[in-house]
Formats: C-alpha cells, structure tokens, sequence
C-alpha cells in the first residue's frame, strides 16, 4: 500500500474523530432530522421578502417602469446595480468549486457545496433584473435568436447585451450541471439511509440510481475534471462580458480597458464574502464547525484581502487614467464621482472595499468567526455600493448640462431588490434542509489524508528518523509480497 | 438482460481493499463490480478498467458548439439579413467571439453530462440493485460473478480470508439497461 501523507504545515481539513461513517451521519443527520425553530423563522421571513418582491414586480409590470425612479439620464439604476451586484456574488461558488479543483486546493471540498448552491441561487436573482428591466416582459424572447416573422429579424449579435445573455444562461447551465454531477452520490447516500417511503422514492429518483460503480466514479473523475476545465474561463468570461456592458459604451467612466479584471476580481471578493455570510451562519445552526473550520473561513479571507486590494488598486488606476488621459469629459466624470452629489456612495464604496479588508492582513482577525462574519456583511455594503457608483455616478450628469438630473429609487424598486434576497434565501434555506449542505463524499476522499484523527497518527512516522522509515516501508512490502505468494499457492 | 448470481465481499478499508482486489484478480476469479462510496483512486487502474474517453466525447461537443455559433452568426450576417452594426462589417468575427466561447462550452458541458448519464446508465427514476446497504456510507463492495464452473463456499472463504468483513450471495440483475426497472426482487435466476 502507498502512503498516505500530507505535511503538517498543513492544518486539518476535518475535526475531530471522524470515521467514514461518522462523516455520513454528520451531514445527512439534519436531513433526516425536523428542522430547528431558527429554521421556521428564518424560511417564514424569507417567504415573506419574497411575496412582497412578487407585489412589487407585479406593481411595476402593470403599471410600467414610470414607477421606477430611472429617468432619461439615469436609465439604468438599482435594477442594473442588483442585477452585477449578484452576478458577481455567484462568481464564488464557481471559483471554489472549479478553479480550486484545478489548483488542487484541498480546502475546498469542505465550502464547495454551499458555495456552489449560493452561485446557482445568486444567479437566479441576477436573472431577475434585466428581465423585468425590459418592461414589455412579455416580449422578452425577443433576445433569443429564433425565427419569427419579423423578416426573420435577429438579434444583434454584435452586441454586448447578447453576449451577456448567452454568458449568464450558460454560466447558469454549466453550474447547475457542476453542482448536481456531485449531489448525485450524496443523494445516493440519503436513499440507502433512508428508513421511511417517501424519502428512500424522492432520493431515489434525484439520485439517478447511482450506486458508485468503479467505472462509473471513474467516469465521474473525468467528468468533474472537464467541467471545472470548462468552468474556469467561463466563470471569468461571465464576469468579462458584464463588463463589456459597460466598457464598449462611449460614456466617460464606463469607457475604460480595465473594466473585465477589475470586475472578475470585485466579483471574487463580493462572492467569497457571502460565501463566508452563509457559512458562518449555516456551521453554526447545522453544527458543523468541525468540517467548516477556522483553517477554511481564514482561506476565504485571505482572498477577501488579496482581491479587496486588487480592486483598491483598480479604483486609484481609474483615477490616474482620468488625470493622465488628459480628456475632460473623463476628469469631470471622476471629479463629480468623488466630490459630486453622490460623494459619499463613492466614499462608502472605498472604506468598505478598499480600506476595512487591510484588517485582515493581521491573523488574529482572519481566524475570528464573529469578525469574519462583520466583515462579510462590510464587503458586500461596499461592493454594492461599486455597482451604484460605476452605473450612476458616470450617467447622473452627462454631455448636456440641461439634462444633468439626480436618481433615487422608488419603492417598487426597492421591494424588487428586497424580493431578490427572499427568493435567494428561500432556496437557500430549502437547501440547508434538503441537500448536503457538504459534499460527503468529497469529504470522505480526503478524510484520510488531511483529517485531524488520521495526521495525528502520521505523527509517528513523523518522529522516525530517515533510516529507520525507509527499513519500515522496507519491510512492509516483503510482508505484502509473502502475502501474495501464500495466496497463490 | 442475464439474471445472475453474485459473491459480494464487503470491505471497511480500501488499504484492505487493494491487496484483496490483487489477490482476486491474480487467483484467477473476474471482478464484476467494486461499489465505493466515493472515488477511490487508482481502483480502477488495479481493476484493470481502460481509461474513459468521455473526455473525447466532451472535445467533440465542444467544436459543435464552436462551429454551431459561427455558422449560424456568419450565415445570419452575411446572407440572411446583413445590417451595419457600428460600422462593423458584415463578417465579424471578433465580435461573435465572446458567444462562441459560451456555446462552446454549453454544448461541450451538456453533451458530456448527457453522456455521463448514458454511459453509466442512470436517469431520474432508474432503480439498480444495490449490493450493500452501506456501500454508499463506508462500505467498500467487491462484486464477483458465481459461473457455473465455481463453487459458492468456495468463492466465499476465499473471499473471507482476503479480509472481507460480510460476504453473501445474491442474485440480481447483471448487465443493466435502462428500461427494466424496479421488477420484484429476489431475481429468479434463469434456466440454464
């Protein structure tokens, strides 16, 4: 047998005692389980956002976006804000899930689930926004390039408002498809658990009948690898074209080169600060603290820090470009941007993403759970507030100073953002009941290597000195060759 | 599909595993099927399985997808409708390379995820014979084949003294096809 070793550098993925068994119990227990009184009321209250963005839709819709505070300057406001505001939160779960996979970060396997569930959920509210923004909703299929009797009349495909919805709705594919290639298993493991009819029927259907074949988890392998191959430019590019919303338009303060890696880095920040909001929360009430550990809330907010500075350095770029550019409709653009009407988004945007994630260069902080979870809430203030920022402070006063006008939000507008975070926290919270919130069998392909009960007993090899190891391998592969004469005969 | 007759081993331990699946496939018997709850590498490699070439298939959807996008964009622009964009011309193409990208890998994601379910054979509403309860908890299964040539005790105590914790016999379906599910259980086992 080959030795099972990982460095101790390395901290524990796993807490505690943990056998095969134990993991399966751990993560599927709450499922089997009624769901706590935090459950009900969280749900409840989620049902409630969400019905109150349904009126608010509904109000818009009948009455048209005139109920909107939009006007012919400021023609996209909260609506386009929310809308790149959770498209970037749903740009984690596919980081973790695919890029991470790639760079073969261990760590991952504990978050990934969860994060991806957040992607896929972040994504449908995103959705949400320019969909009801077309106002005629009903002739919303006009975007689709279908034969119809206008000629037949396309769509622009030079567009980057197509682009983007080819980009989301194959984001969206690509990550639902990512996501349940790995339930698939687990789901598996909740039907063979389950004692009454109805779970062992549903489990069974959404398991496909999986039964963990070596040629079909060998397939898995090859599966799970092509699509985090095939997840990791898309999960850039998605974020890349929302940019080009903004970066192929001729407005002062749109119109810049830097837009895509600035916006894929605010989208990573943004994404791993709810990824921590989530499971700060979801550890604790499915007490789960020993596969979502210290080690992996610290990881995510190592990128929180590394990503939060990229974005700082992207902002002081913009503002040198526009001085250094030379052109006035860029420097009046940022001047107003800074020291407008709007001055304090823009100071908001840059205390929140700028400033307060520095903290988390100190150790102490990144490993406190109730800070960590503070600054979660923080980032996503701030990256909010980016959105604003970039779609209404470049639009607020444009070319003509008679047009020059100031945006607020009415409150269909309002309600519809509201409604967003109902129906994200509704999935969420049927997901928290009725999934693995933790990939188990991810968990239980590393449990081995990188568990605390498994390196504890490495330790012992740790202490042997070079001779004495290499006589003890030495002699444990005579042992396995007698073995297999004896078996032979 | 043949109805058949099984020697089940299961094992709590792949480091067990492995040697007892060298012993097996030295002494001679053929492995059916090793069922693990999650994907332990280099089993299939000790098997003896062949690497999977759904990677290929994936490739291959993949320049579907690529071809798909500009054939269809260049046709629309060039000949069924051309219209000046921006003053672009008719032809493109660094425009359209953003949605060729993304229904590259659509078409590349999707047909290798309906392969998968082909290949393996599972589906919504498929139902398999599951060998063990807690194969997909913490119980690796070894699945062997009982010919007619072989003898159940036989197999059986060679199987225990591989270090097996819980053997039996059963009978099930062997090559499964979609379509014939959830029969009654136990399987009859065929004549001859």
């Amino acid at each position: 047998m080959h030795l099972k070793y990982e460095s101790f550098v390395r901290e524990p993925l796993v807490d505690g005692n943990k056998t095969y068994h134990q993991v399966s119990e751990d993560i599927i227990g709450p499922i089997e389980r009624k769901p706590g009184r935090m459950w009900y009321v969280g749900f409840f209250f989620s049902i409630i956002l969400l019905c109150y963005g349904l009126f608010s839709v509904s109000w818009a819709v009948y009455w048209g976006l005139g109920t909107w505070g939009v006007n012919r300057t400021v023609g996209w406001g909260w609506d386009i804000t929310n809308f790149v505001w959770w498209i970037g939160i749903g740009h984690a779960g596919t980081l973790i899930s695919a890029i991470l996979l790639l760079f073969r970060q261990g760590w991952r396997t504990g978050v990934n689930r969860a994060a991806e569930a957040m992607t896929i959920f972040a994504v449908m509210c995103a959705g949400q926004f320019p969909i009801w923004h077309m106002g005629r909703v009903w002739d919303g299929f006009w975007v689709l390039p279908l034969p119809n009797s206008r000629g037949p009349l396309w769509p622009n495909f030079d567009s980057p408002l197509l682009w983007d919805v080819f980009a989301i709705s194959t984001y969206f594919t690509v990550s639902l498809l990512f996501w349940y290639c790995g339930l698939v298993p687990d789901f598996s493991l909740i039907r063979d658990r389950a004692k009454t009819k109805l779970r062992k029927l549903l489990y069974g259907v959404a398991s496909f009948g999986w039964t963990g074949s070596a040629k079909n988890w060998q397939r898995h392998e090859a599966l799970s690898l092509v699509l985090a191959g095939l997840s990791t430019p898309l999960v850039l590019s998605v974020h890349t074209i929302v940019s080009f919303d903004f970066a192929t338009s001729v407005i002062p303060g749109w119109h810049t080169t830097i837009f895509p890696p600035y916006f894929v880095a605010g989208a990573v920040f943004s994404g791993f600060a709810m990824v921590n909001t989530l499971l700060v929360l979801t550890r604790k009430i499915l007490h789960l603290e020993e596969y979502i550990t210290i080690g992996h809330l610290e990881a995510m907010n190592k990128i929180i820090v590394l990503t939060g500075s990229i974005v700082g350095v992207a902002y002081l770029t913009e503002l040198f470009i526009s001085w250094y550019s030379q052109s006035w409709g860029e420097m009046a653009a940022f001047q107003w941007r800074i020291m407008g009407p709007y001055w304090w988004s823009y100071w908001a945007m840059m205390t929140c993403n700028v400033v307060s994630p520095q903290l988390f260069w100190v150790k102490k902080l990144r490993r406190n759970v109730p800070f960590t979870f503070f600054m979660s809430i923080v980032v996503n203030i701030g990256m909010w507030f980016e959105r604003f920022v970039i779609i209404v402070t470049s639009t607020y006063r444009d070319w003509i100073p008679g047009s020059w006008a100031y945006y607020s939000p009415t409150w269909p507008e309002v309600g519809f953002y509201l409604g967003t975070f109902g129906l994200f926290f509704t999935c969420y919270f049927l997901f928290a009941k009725y999934f693995p919130v933790i990939a188990v069998a991810e968990i239980k392909f590393v449990l081995k290597t990188s568990g605390d009960n498994y390196k504890r007993d490495m330790q012992a090899i740790e202490d042997m000195d070079e001779s004495e190891f290499i006589q003890s391998q030495h002699a444990h592969h005579e042992e396995e060759h007698h073995d297999e004469v004896v078996a032979h005969h | 599909m043949a109805i058949k007759k099984f020697a089940v081993a299961a094992f709590d331990d792949e480091a067990v595993l492995f040697p007892a699946v060298k012993k097996v496939r030295s002494s001679g018997y053929k492995i059916h099927d090793i069922f693990t709850p999650f994907a332990v590498h280099g089993l299939d490699e000790a098997m003896g399985l062949k690497v999977t070439d759904l990677h290929i298939a994936g490739f291959i959807y993949g320049l579907c997808g690529t071809s798909t996008a500009v054939g269809f964009i260049s046709w629309i622009y060039t000949s069924d409708w051309p219209i000046v964009y921006g003053g672009k011309p008719h032809f493109a193409l660094p425009a359209w390379i953003p949605i060729t990208f993304e229904l590259t890998v659509l078409f590349a994601a999707v047909g290798m995820t309906l392969t998968f379910c082909y290949l393996n054979q599972i589906m919504p509403g498929v139902k398999k014979h599951v060998f063990h309860p807690r194969q997909s908890d913490d119980m690796f299964v070894m699945v062997i084949e009982i010919t007619k040539h072989m003898k159940e005790e036989e197999v059986i105590k060679f199987l225990q003294s591989t270090g097996a914790k819980e053997t039996s016999v059963q009978t099930a379906e062997a090559g499964w096809w979609y379509g014939r599910w959830d029969k009654k259980e136990p399987y009859e086992l065929a004549a001859g």
